[in-house]
């Protein structure tokens, strides 16, 4: 019983964590431009198709496919920003919104025409792939264990870039007040673009570390839907938040799948959405804050 | 040759005229000071000058040279720093990062790590609180903070508009004497916009008067403390004795 449970929360945390970093992706792209990106499930498809392509068809070590990926879907974030996104600095922000929706169909439709990934779903083997951890009747799998480090790892990576790097904390600069970051010379070009490339490749990390568990598919990108709840329990702007939205939704999900009814599974994320936005408007981690542009 | 030479610039919000062909130049090493009352167009002025706004028509030369539609990181990094009205501090950011943010256009860390100190001797405030949310502190303490992360980016002239803005008369007048002192001290240009006349005229060496997008006057500072309608409708010293009756039909003369 207790094992089960434990097997449970475990799968649910290393779920979550995945939605975390696609939130993750959400938050920053919004505290940055107050733009939704609803393609950034999109990104996770790009990510896990070329990650596949390098592993199965190239026969890449995973480490190194992981790299190229992540400096592809970085690249592709800045192309994105540069030739699509800002050409509409200006426009409202809704209208910014509605072209990322468009944008997501133009990924998805894009990759089921790229030959040889198409509509098919496909799987990759990891160095994690089927391996397990024992401890008396508890068995650990090593790839759930994986995504859970590999996601701790980032984060503190993100902690430390946002926090002592210039770049990072002029980013949060612009984020808090677009004006003044400009009186002290910051580049908000450049820093749009920054934010747009890290957002990816985050996404394309997300991913790759989705792939063993829902395997490589067009359609993947639609576990956004469970990323931007955990974004908004966790307040929409703070990025610890995100990710502690992204496991409290992953593991509530993970359990509800196992002990309650049929159907529960799908819409346990929403329902501890609204339980919290009901107590807590703000978000788990959101404060009022004052955004001056 | 002035530092700063602005000649004939218009700027607009949209369709609305803000200046309306203004011209004006700043001396090296000077205190120069633009009043006005509330919709003037002061703070268009320092806006166009640091290139968040681009004038429709006229120039501006910074030093002999153009700047009049060059991007905003261009004229930081030529030395012209502006410390925006309302401070505008970034809240969310302590205030050591809020000082970093200031020189973020620079890469001399010894020259950064001494200017750090320049600006601590005179806010010894900023040094104690250098941990803290700069959201977290007073309007004074802001203020303070804004002079100092502009400071940072070792300007050769610094735009100020409205340091007196929402502080105690006490904290005003502390404010000015730093500002004179790094005027005094660092030699760094000072381009003033006001609406407290009295501290403006008693700081600065010339001044302005902007009405509705022009200007109207350009004396000493001296000179314009003694001016009648300077002195009825900026510094409030009504002079009854003199023009007692006539008070009601009594206009401004440069209108
Ligand atoms: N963002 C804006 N959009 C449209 N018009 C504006 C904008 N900002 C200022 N204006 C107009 O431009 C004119 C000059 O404004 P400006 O802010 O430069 O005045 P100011 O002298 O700084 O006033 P204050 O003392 O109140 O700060 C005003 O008529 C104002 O209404
Ligand atoms: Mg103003």
């Amino acid at each position: 019983m207790l094992v089960e449970i434990l097997q449970t929360v475990l799968s649910g945390i290393s779920i979550g964590c995945i939605y975390g970093l696609v939130a993750l992706g959400f938050v920053l792209i919004f505290k940055a431009t107050e733009v939704i990106n609803f393609a950034q499930g999109e990104m996770m498809v790009i990510g896990a198709f070329i990650a596949y392509s390098l592993i199965t068809m190239l026969n890449l070590d995973y480490w190194l496919a992981l790299l190229i990926t992540i400096l592809a879907l970085g690249l592709f974030g800045m192309l994105l920003e540069r030739f699509v996104l800002r050409s509409l600095i200006g426009e409202p922000v809704f209208a910014i919104v509605m072209l990322t929706i468009g944008l997501g169909y133009a990924i998805r439709s894009g990759v089921s025409m790229v030959p040889g990934w198409g509509t098919d779903t496909y799987g990759f083997h990891t160095p994690f792939t089927d391996k397990n951890l024992h401890y008396g009747d508890l068995v650990i799998s090593w790839e759930q264990v994986s995504v859970i480090l590999m996601t701790l790892v980032l984060i503190i990576v993100l902690f430390c870039f946002f926090r002592y790097t210039r770049m990072g904390i002029a980013m949060r600069a612009t984020s808090q007040n677009q004006l003044a970051a400009v009186y002290m010379g910051i580049s908000v070009n450049r820093v749009f673009s920054l934010t747009w490339t890290i957002s990816a490749a985050l996404g394309g990390i997300a991913g790759i570390l989705l792939a063993p568990f829902t395997f490589v598919h067009m359609n993947m990108g639609f576990i956004g839907l469970k990323a931007f709840p955990a974004a908004v329990l966790g307040g929409f702007g703070s990025i610890p938040g995100a990710m502690v939205g992204g496991v409290i939704i992953g593991v509530t999900e993970s359990l509800s799948g196992v002990y309650l009814p049929e159907g529960w599974k799908d819409i346990a994320a929403y329902i501890i959405l609204i339980l919290v936005l009901m107590l807590r408007p703000e978000g788990l981690f959101g404060i009022q804050e004052k955004k001056k542009v | 040759m002035p530092q700063l030479e602005v000649k004939n610039i218009e700027t607009y919000y949209g369709p609305i005229m803000a200046i309306k062909g203004i011209s004006f130049e700043v001396e090296e090493s000077s205190i120069v000071t633009i009043l006005g009352a509330n919709g003037a167009g002061k703070t268009s002025v320092l806006k166009t000058i640091s290139g968040v706004m681009e004038p429709e028509k006229g120039t501006i030369e910074f030093m002999g040279k153009r700047i009049d539609h060059l991007d905003p990181d261009k004229i930081v990094r030529m030395g012209i720093s502006h410390v925006p009205e309302g401070r505008e501090v970034f809240h969310d950011l302590t205030v050591k990062e809020n000082l970093a943010m200031g020189a973020f256009l620079r890469r001399d860390k010894d020259g950064m790590a001494r200017d750090l100190e320049t600006v601590h001797a005179y806010f010894p405030v900023l040094e104690a609180r250098r941990g803290q949310l700069a959201g977290n502190m007073s309007g004074g303490e802001q203020q303070m903070l804004a002079i100092a992360r502009a400071l940072m980016a070792r300007p050769k002239m610094l735009l100020l508009d409205e340091p007196s803005l929402g502080l105690s008369p006490v904290l005003v007048k502390e404010i000015y004497d730093i500002i004179k002192r790094i005027n005094e001290e660092q030699k760094t240009t000072i381009l003033l916009v006001e609406q407290n006349a009295w501290m403006a005229l008693s700081t600065a060496q010339f001044g302005y008067i902007l009405e509705l997008g022009r200007i109207v006057m350009a004396d000493p500072c001296d000179e314009l403390m003694e001016n009648e309608d300077v002195r009825e409708f900026y510094l409030g010293i009504k002079e009854e004795s003199v023009r007692g009756s006539k008070r009601w039909k009594r206009k401004k003369r440069w209108r």
